[in-house]
């Protein structure tokens, strides 16, 4: 027996349409569990007034008979990078503290017109800048699943609510793998769409050309549901494509069958943890049960993609981050202060040391003199690694890789070692260089217990088609969440087998 | 004479006449409550976006194809990146190495002679807000207007290839003048719509190569520009002539005390990291639209001169006076369209109309002003009666006809009656007839002038003059 806030939102819908239970129970049940959870630290501000007002209003609308759709009193939460008009935004940075939201941003109000339940905002690597999520200004967050490990990053707030059941879903945002990595650390289902899929107004900007907001949720039919809700044109963003959104549940239900899959012989090379290259092969392995086709291809650009990478993301933080300058909002350093000086302090005082880090390798690669050795390298580098993407597309429907080649690593592990953590991206930041979808959802666990996640890779616009084989492998591995339960939200986690 | 050469560039920024700024939907509208004009957008507020104003592009490619210039299809934004508390984002929207536009040129005159300026580009971007650091405003702390930030400009970059403050100045009068003849910048320099940096340089006369340049900053007046340029010419000169280097900066033109001041040097100068802006597509220009707004292109000042002058038989000085807003010249081709006299019609807007406050330059206006003149054309009012007419004339009042009835202003043309009026006249100044027949025949002017004045002036004026000197030649009434 679980409790409300262990269903999915399919789930709670369901019951929801017959009368046994209400918006304002589910909300409750999230709002206890993350004080149950308050330790795990993945909320930085929640919102218990607003939230039971919203599902109120959600359940006399459904009293009413006008239910507006599958999220209408659904209780999710979102990154603190999002902004809700009159809720603090934090980005997880002393610079922000304090800042309240004057607008929501575009998928905050699809998310509200849909009638979802905002709860409140989570914690995340400063600036979205990290992949452990230990980058806060307001602490670390802890891996559901292990107190003592990391929750992945930097969208980890995120990811741990949704494994430890505080948030029927949630939104992240995926730079290099910020939704992805995550997702497999905690062993939910996250989905990075393409680029320009969903609008990115009113998402403190990181590195514009990657950014990229997408949901995480219990199971691949929520990816869908959360994710048909915040896709769309938006005029307010330029980037976002114009392209109709299917409607992605309804595609859930096709199968493998007849589909290629691709193995980039380039993501499975030693250094991979043997158990996570377990659970790939298994999942491969029921794909291919499942009448998918199963073939190798080669992205021989891979080696260059973290580099690539680096230099793009930190050039464009440099400049998106100038204007937290400490003129017009934010913190402000105390004092009589000149100009420059006022600069210095606020900046010096207002930012962790891993978004100074990319500032300054930011500011460094795009400054004069350097500019074309690396920003315009990078550049024709993004070119090569598109290329390199489209060809095997021109040979399989999706890519299949691991997420990431280890389990949740330690907190504090990685810390001290920039590089190591930078490599924690390896197979996730080709998507977003080639500004393709990804998905990652749950394989199996390791011997420790841990989550293993499988990532799906799929040409531009083919969200559709990753949903459906992330469906059909969960199909395959049985419906029983529960297995994928953290164990301190079930003492009847048990661990997922991994079929042959 | 110097030895030297004065090489000049001049950088104006224009900004377009557009209802909304360049990246969000704030007014532009001068004269606000200090940031009254702003939203998230604007300010630079977290996780706003751009998105681009077609208006404004119409407007600059409207004016790169005035100026001839090369219009890009496919034009690129770029982030000018550097701190300052009234550049909200912490860069400046910009376009770098792919512009909008590129050569074209402007001829102009200055001081009676015909020059010509070949641009290198013109470019958009948007503008920064403005710091105010008046203590009697802003006392010891300084407050930033964001207003005017966001608006769109372009940035019209000439060659170095101008020779003297004084064309420097009147190249760009002629630039105003065609920008505001397209109705794409109003050119209002109080308000900085229209605002320069020059680029100075000297170098030995009959030289080549260009010598080291100071860029000046600030000039916001026509006269700002000569003075600035030439005390800029002077300073480098005198320095070349101790035998010192000019030291390349960035010089601010302070109008207080007419002197350039050092602002930055070249060591402090910006390093501004251009790059490509992320959040906004390639500009692309639909070459059929393009091709539709050069097509709509009205005459520019300079063609507009020439037809005036030489289908209309206007001076130089006319043309030249009616070309300079195409408000003026539109008013004036509105009233020719009702009555053909164009020297008439070209005096009476620029000594009658454009005298007023606030002309009113609507073409129902323009009727009532030729019809105006056409009563005097044919005789039916003389031209002191037509100013009184026309104290009385509006755009939407009675025509100068029914004003000249109602008031029974109708000139007098009656032989007899003017006929009387003279003789009475001739009578009451019997020395006049003596001076006259002594030879000093402008008495006669003496005589109708009494006549005029006993008429209520409306006797036609050469009638009476005729009539004058016929009678002071007959002796008739001696």
């Amino acid at each position: 027996m679980t409790t409300l806030c262990d269903k999915t939102i399919h789930e709670l819908g369901a019951l929801l349409g017959k009368g046994e239970a209400s918006s304002v129970e589910a909300t409750r049940a999230c709002l206890l569990r993350l004080e149950e959870t308050r330790h795990h630290n993945a909320y930085l501000h929640v919102d218990p007034k607003g939230a039971l007002t919203a599902a109120k209003e959600a359940d006399l609308r459904r009293a009413a008979g006008e239910p507006r759709g599958p999220l209408d009193g659904v209780p999710v939460a979102l990154k603190d990078n999002m902004l809700v008009a009159g809720l603090p935004t934090t980005c997880a940075s002393h610079m922000l503290e304090g800042f309240i939201a004057p607008y929501d941003a575009t998928v905050v109000r699809k998310l509200k017109a849909a009638g979802a339940v905002l709860l409140g905002k989570l914690n995340m690597d400063e600036f979205a800048m990290g992949s452990s999520s230990e980058h806060s200004h307001f602490g670390p967050v802890q891996n559901p699943w292990d107190p003592a490990r990391v929750p992945g990053g930097s969208s980890g707030g995120s990811a741990a609510a949704v494994a430890a059941g505080s948030a029927f879903a949630a939104l992240g945002t995926d730079t290099g793998g910020s939704i992805r990595q995550p997702a497999a650390f905690c062993g939910v289902v996250g989905c990075k769409p393409t680029y320009s899929r969903v609008s990115r107004y009113g998402v403190v900007a990181f590195a514009s050309s990657l950014d990229q907001v997408g949901p995480l949720s219990k199971d691949v039919t929520d990816c869908a549901l959360m994710l048909e809700v915040i896709a769309g044109h938006d005029e307010k963003d330029s980037t976002s494509a114009a392209a109709p959104v299917p409607s992605y549940s309804a595609a859930l239900k096709g199968g493998v069958r007849g589909l290629r899959l691709g193995l980039p012989q380039e993501y499975f090379i030693e250094g991979i943890d043997p158990e996570v290259r377990a659970a790939i092969d298994a999942a491969v392995a029921t794909w291919r049960g499942l009448g998918a086709e199963v073939v190798a291809v080669s992205l021989p650009t891979t080696d260059y993609a973290i580099a690539c990478y680096y230099l793009l993301c930190t050039a464009e933080a440099s400049s998106n981050l100038a204007r937290f300058d400490g003129v017009r909002y934010g913190r402000r350093a105390a004092g009589d202060l000149g100009l420059r000086e006022m600069y210095g302090a606020t900046r010096a005082a207002g930012f962790g040391q891993e978004v100074k880090r990319r500032i300054m390798l930011g500011t460094y690669v795009l400054s004069a003199g350097y500019y074309d050795a690396y920003y315009k390298k990078a550049q024709a580098v993004r070119t090569l690694v598109q290329r390199d993407f489209a060809a095997a597309f021109a040979t399989c429907d999706a890519l299949v890789t691991p997420t990431t080649p280890t389990t949740a690593f330690a907190l504090g592990e990685r810390l001290a070692d920039p590089m190591t953590m930078y490599l924690a991206d390896v197979f996730t930041v080709g998507a977003n260089i080639a500004g393709l979808p990804g998905l990652s959802l749950p394989c199996g666990q390791g011997s420790t217990g841990l989550p293993i996640g499988v990532q799906i890779l799929g040409p531009h616009f083919a969200e559709a088609t990753l949903l459906r084989i992330g469906r059909a492998l969960e199909l395959a591995c049985g419906e029983d969440r529960v297995r994928r339960l953290p164990p301190r939200a079930s003492a009847r986690a048990s661990v997922l087998g991994v079929p042959a | 004479m110097t030895p030297w050469e004065p090489v000049i560039g001049l950088e104006v920024h224009a900004q377009l006449s557009t209802a909304s700024k360049l990246f969000c939907a704030c007014s532009t509208a001068f004269g606000a409550t200090a940031n009254a004009h702003t939203c998230e957008v604007c300010l630079g507020m977290p996780g706003a976006l751009p998105v681009l104003n077609r208006r404004a592009v119409e407007l600059a490619v409207r004016a790169a194809l005035a100026l001839g210039c090369d219009v890009r299809e496919r034009s690129q934004w770029s982030r000018k990146n550097y701190f300052y508390p009234d550049l909200p984002k912490g860069y400046q929207i910009s376009q770098f190495d792919k512009p909008l536009a590129i050569g074209g040129g402007l001829d102009f005159a200055s001081d009676g002679a015909w020059r010509s300026v070949r641009l290198c580009r013109i470019h958009m971007e948007e503008d920064a807000g403005k710091s105010i650091h008046d203590a009697a405003v802003a006392g010891t702390r300084s407050l930033v207007d964001f207003n005017r930030g966001g608006t769109p400009l372009i940035e019209i970059v000439s060659e170095p290839c101008l020779h003297s403050a004084v064309d420097a100045a009147a190249y760009m009068k002629a630039l105003r003048q065609v920008l505001r003849h397209l109705e794409v910048c109003d050119g209002n320099l109080e308000e900085g719509s229209l605002r320069c940096d020059a680029n100075v340089s000297l170098r030995p006369a009959g030289s080549a190569t260009l010598g080291t340049r100071t860029e000046l900053k600030n000039i916001n007046s026509f006269r700002f520009v000569r003075e600035a340029i030439e005390f800029e010419i002077a300073r480098q000169g005198q320095a070349l002539d101790a035998g010192e280097a000019v030291v390349q900066e960035t010089r601010l033109w302070d109008a207080d005390a007419r002197v350039t001041r050092s602002m930055r040097s070249k060591e402090e100068a910006h390093d501004y990291r251009y790059f490509p802006d992320p959040d906004l597509a390639d500009l692309v220009l639909d070459p059929n639209e393009v091709e539709r707004w050069r097509a709509a292109l009205p005459e520019l000042p300079a063609a507009k001169l020439t037809r005036y002058q030489h289908a209309f038989g206007l001076s130089e000085y006319d043309a030249r006076q009616l070309c300079l807003d195409a408000r003026v010249a539109a008013f004036f081709e509105a009233a020719l369209a009702t009555h053909h006299n164009a020297k008439a019609l070209a005096n009476w807007i620029q000594n009658e109309v454009l005298r007023q406050d606030a002309p009113d330059l609507s073409p129902a206006y323009a009727r009532q002003i030729a019809e105006l003149v056409a009563l005097i054309d044919d005789g039916t009012i003389s031209g002191k009666i037509a100013k009184e007419v026309f104290t009385e004339l509006s755009a939407q009042g009675p025509s100068p006809k029914e004003i000249v009835k109602r008031r029974g202003l109708t000139q007098v043309t009656d032989s007899d009656a003017l006929g009387a009026a003279v003789a009475t006249v001739v009578a009451a100044h019997p020395e006049a007839v003596v001076a006259y027949r002594s030879g000093k025949t402008n008495v006669a002017g003496f005589l109708v002038g009494q006549v005029m004045k006993a008429t209520g002036g409306k006797a036609n004026p050469k009638q009476v003059s005729a009539l004058v000197i016929a009678a002071l030649s007959t002796g008739r009434h001696e």
